[in-house]
């Protein structure tokens, strides 16, 4: 255990440049949301339940049919969350809402990925394998995934699914925003482009919000003034337009600020040019230095430091 | 009384060896069935509950556990305090095979095994399980060269190789002349880097669940998260390392070391005691003691890692007469042990809930026997390398008590 004078004296140069980086590493957290991505604007008061856009997004995705088939609308009597092998679904909520006949009414949300502004996936995934597309879309690369489902746990909408029963390829399953479809072939999404009753708006995230609040303005009476994703989670590509209270239709409250912000603020401020490791690497090379033989005169026993 | 470590060389198949054995068989068949169905048929996990058991306790609480080397390294190497030399060794040893398991349990648990080494050339530096994952990376490499001496100890000029392998004899002599040399030259180097690799992902691993904040119970989602898995990983390396040393001494009958094992834990009390006043504190700053008599599962949960898994034991270690007796110092070091396993394993399952599907997870009869089966691995390993290896000192008793 030698450490020559010489190499400790690099070692505190080190030190010292470390400590420059320092100022530069302590600069805010930034957004790295696409300035101009697409999204959708769902309006909860339009949806008939039909659940065309699940048999279209099966379709345009390649996902296996369903056992049961998409005529059948008992499905709807329990709610489900999308998996390995739907990428979205219509859940039925009665919020308490009812016609004039006193009969309730139903409310039929669609989920999926929100593709969140700020995605919590992309910023958790050890690999990169899930990144922001500057249209908005949240992509999965398979290719690079190791399947640690770091992703699944980061996720505040409980989204991504994972093909649990593939022994050694699975992969994580969720909404592609038909990633290819909107960006190569220039087509809506597949669900937006069935619905029958224009209850899935495609378009910019801009002009939707706008849209939105067009709406709300225009019928105050037939919308909450709050479309949920305009700031949840810092923003998401897909939002909604509801008459119904968003937490009675299964909806979550979530904080405002992006997901990722806390954990990266506090990686990027002690790690950024490995500043951090550095000082200490530097400061325990003094330390033993200065310790290197006088750790224990006090108590010497044979046969421990020959 | 020497304390020049030295191979035990003492009768391997005893009936606790057999024991491991057959654990370790059963692991390997669950782990079989995992590579043949897939890890939905071995386990309870679910889109809601992704991580489990194995993340709890292979990999979160096999890297707590392994803090033992790097705070031994510590004070042993860096402060030079040679007196606590018996324990650097097997504290080494136990942190070489603990990340070398928590590897081995990543494996199992990441869907695509043979992908494992794609962090190395696809980086997020803005995910903190990159930089967790390079750090164990790294400091297992960092264990594994720290290791060298004590095999070049045992086997320089002295490598026979039986039979057709004897052509190997002057190679392989060669391979450990170099390790020697470079180590040798450079150990100072991996001491620091160790330490400073341990303090960055130990703290990181808390980090983890930042990301999370509407799943994580309130009890634990705390900014300070990775301040405390620094803490009290730092806090539970001497008493791991008290705890696995009386295991090892009285199942082998060797010297139990309380003069050495009971000055190390004056450090526990300090580094303990910063620990509990830091979670205390988080816990009145925040105001989350209001959810501390709600008798939910996650509350008691976290009641039993406070009270059972530091409160008591701190109050034990602080009394002199507790750290003089074998007994009491074993009991005390035991439950900070199992308060450390506590603690993370609620951090990643217990305080885990899923806001929408608040789903449920208790991990499966098969998943058990893999983490059961991975610890045995661990324990067989380190029974056979202390039986070949100089790692422990303590000399025999000479009459078993
Ligand atoms: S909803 Fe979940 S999976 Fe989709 S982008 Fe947001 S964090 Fe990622
Ligand atoms: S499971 Fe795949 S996509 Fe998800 S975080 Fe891990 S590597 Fe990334
Ligand atoms: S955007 Fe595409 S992938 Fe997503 S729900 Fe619609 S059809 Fe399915």
């Amino acid at each position: 255990m030698d450490l020559s004078r010489r190499g400790f004296f690099k070692i505190m140069g080190a030190t010292g440049a470390g400590l420059a980086a320092t100022g530069r590493s302590a600069a805010a957290w930034e957004s790295r949301a696409p300035e101009d991505a697409y999204g959708c604007l769902v309006d909860l008061t339009r949806c008939i339940g039909c659940r065309k856009c699940e048999q279209a997004c099966q379709t345009v995705n390649g996902l296996p049919q369903p056992e049961q088939s998409f005529d059948d609308l008992t499905i709807l009597d329990r709610k489900r969350r999308p998996d390995e092998k739907s990428f979205t679904v219509v859940n039925r909520y009665y919020s308490g809402k009812i016609d004039e006949r006193d009969q309730l009414i139903p409310t039929f949300v669609k989920i999926q990925c929100m593709h969140c502004q700020d995605p919590a996936c992309a910023s958790a995934c050890i690999v990169g394998a899930l990144t922001k597309k500057e249209n908005g879309a949240v992509h999965y690369d398979a290719s690079k995934c190791i399947g640690c489902r770091y992703c699944m746990v980061a996720c505040p909408f409980e989204i991504p699914a994972y093909e649990y029963h593939n022994p050694i390829t699975p992969r994580v399953m969720k909404c592609t925003f038909c990633y290819e479809r909107v960006a190569e072939e220039g087509k809506l999404p597949g669900c937006a482009q069935i619905c029958p009753v224009e209850a899935i708006t495609f378009g910019k995230r801009a002009d939707l919000l706008a849209l939105g609040h067009q709406r709300i303005k225009d019928n105050p009476g037939r919308y909450l003034d709050h479309i949920y994703g305009e700031k949840e989670v810092g923003g998401t590509s897909w939002m909604y337009l509801s008459d119904q209270p968003f937490e009675d239709l299964g909806f979550i409250q979530v904080p405002e600020k992006p997901l990722p912000q806390l954990a990266e603020t506090i990686q990027h401020s002690l790690f950024s040019y490995l500043w951090s490791p550095i000082v200490l690497f530097g400061m325990l090379s003094g330390v033993m230095w200065g310790f290197r033989d006088k750790g224990d005169r006090h108590i010497d026993r044979e046969g421990e430091n020959p | 009384m020497s304390h020049t470590p030295r191979p035990l060389r003492a009768k391997f198949w005893t009936p606790g060896v057999v024991l491991m054995a057959f654990l370790m068989a059963a692991g390997a068949v669950a782990i079989i069935a995992r590579y043949i169905g897939g890890i939905g048929y071995v386990t309870n996990l679910t889109n809601a509950r992704p991580w489990g058991l194995w993340i709890g306790v292979d990999v979160a609480s096999g890297v707590a556990l392994a803090a033992g080397g790097f705070t031994t390294a510590f004070v042993a190497h860096i402060l030079s305090r040679h007196y606590y030399e018996p324990v650097v060794r097997p504290a080494l040893l136990t942190a070489m095979l603990g990340y070398t398991f928590v590897v081995l349990g990543l494996l199992v648990d990441i869907g695509r095994s043979w992908a494992i080494w794609k962090p190395l050339i696809h980086w997020n530096p803005n995910s903190v399980l990159f930089e967790v994952a390079m750090c164990v990376m790294f400091y297992l490499n960092v264990l594994y060269l720290e290791f060298v001496p004590i095999v070049v100890e045992q086997y320089k000029g002295r490598v026979h190789l039986p039979g057709p392998l004897s052509g190997l004899n002057a190679p392989v002599e060669g391979l450990l002349k170099l390790l020697d040399a470079i180590t040798g030259k450079l150990m100072w180097v991996f001491i620091i880097a160790g330490v400073v690799l341990s303090c960055m992902h130990q703290s990181s691993l808390g980090s983890l669940m930042l990301v999370a904040p509407t799943k994580l119970h309130p009890l634990w989602y705390t900014p300070i998260l990775p301040l405390l898995f620094l803490t009290s990983a730092i806090a539970v390396g001497y008493p791991m390392v008290v705890f696995e040393t009386t295991l090892v001494t009285s199942s082998l009958k060797l010297d139990p070391e309380m003069d050495i094992l009971t000055p190390l834990t004056r450090f526990t009390v300090f580094l303990l005691g910063l620990y509990l006043a830091l979670k205390v504190g988080d816990m009145v700053v925040r105001g989350t003691y209001v959810y501390l008599l709600d008798g939910t599962a996650q509350t008691n949960a976290f009641l039993v890692e406070l009270i059972l898994g530091v409160i008591v034991p701190w109050v034990m270690l602080v009394l002199p007469k507790v750290r003089q007796s074998r007994r009491g110092l074993f009991i005390a070091c035991a439950l900070i042990v199992g308060g450390v396993l506590v603690n993370r394993v609620n951090v990643f399952v217990v305080g885990y809930r899923p806001p929408i599907s608040e789903a449920n997870y208790a991990p499966a009869f098969s998943e058990i026997l893999i983490t059961v089966g991975l610890i045995a691995g661990l324990m067989f390993l380190y029974r056979f390398l202390v039986t070949y290896l100089p790692v422990l000192s303590g000399p025999k008793q000479e009459v078993s008590a």
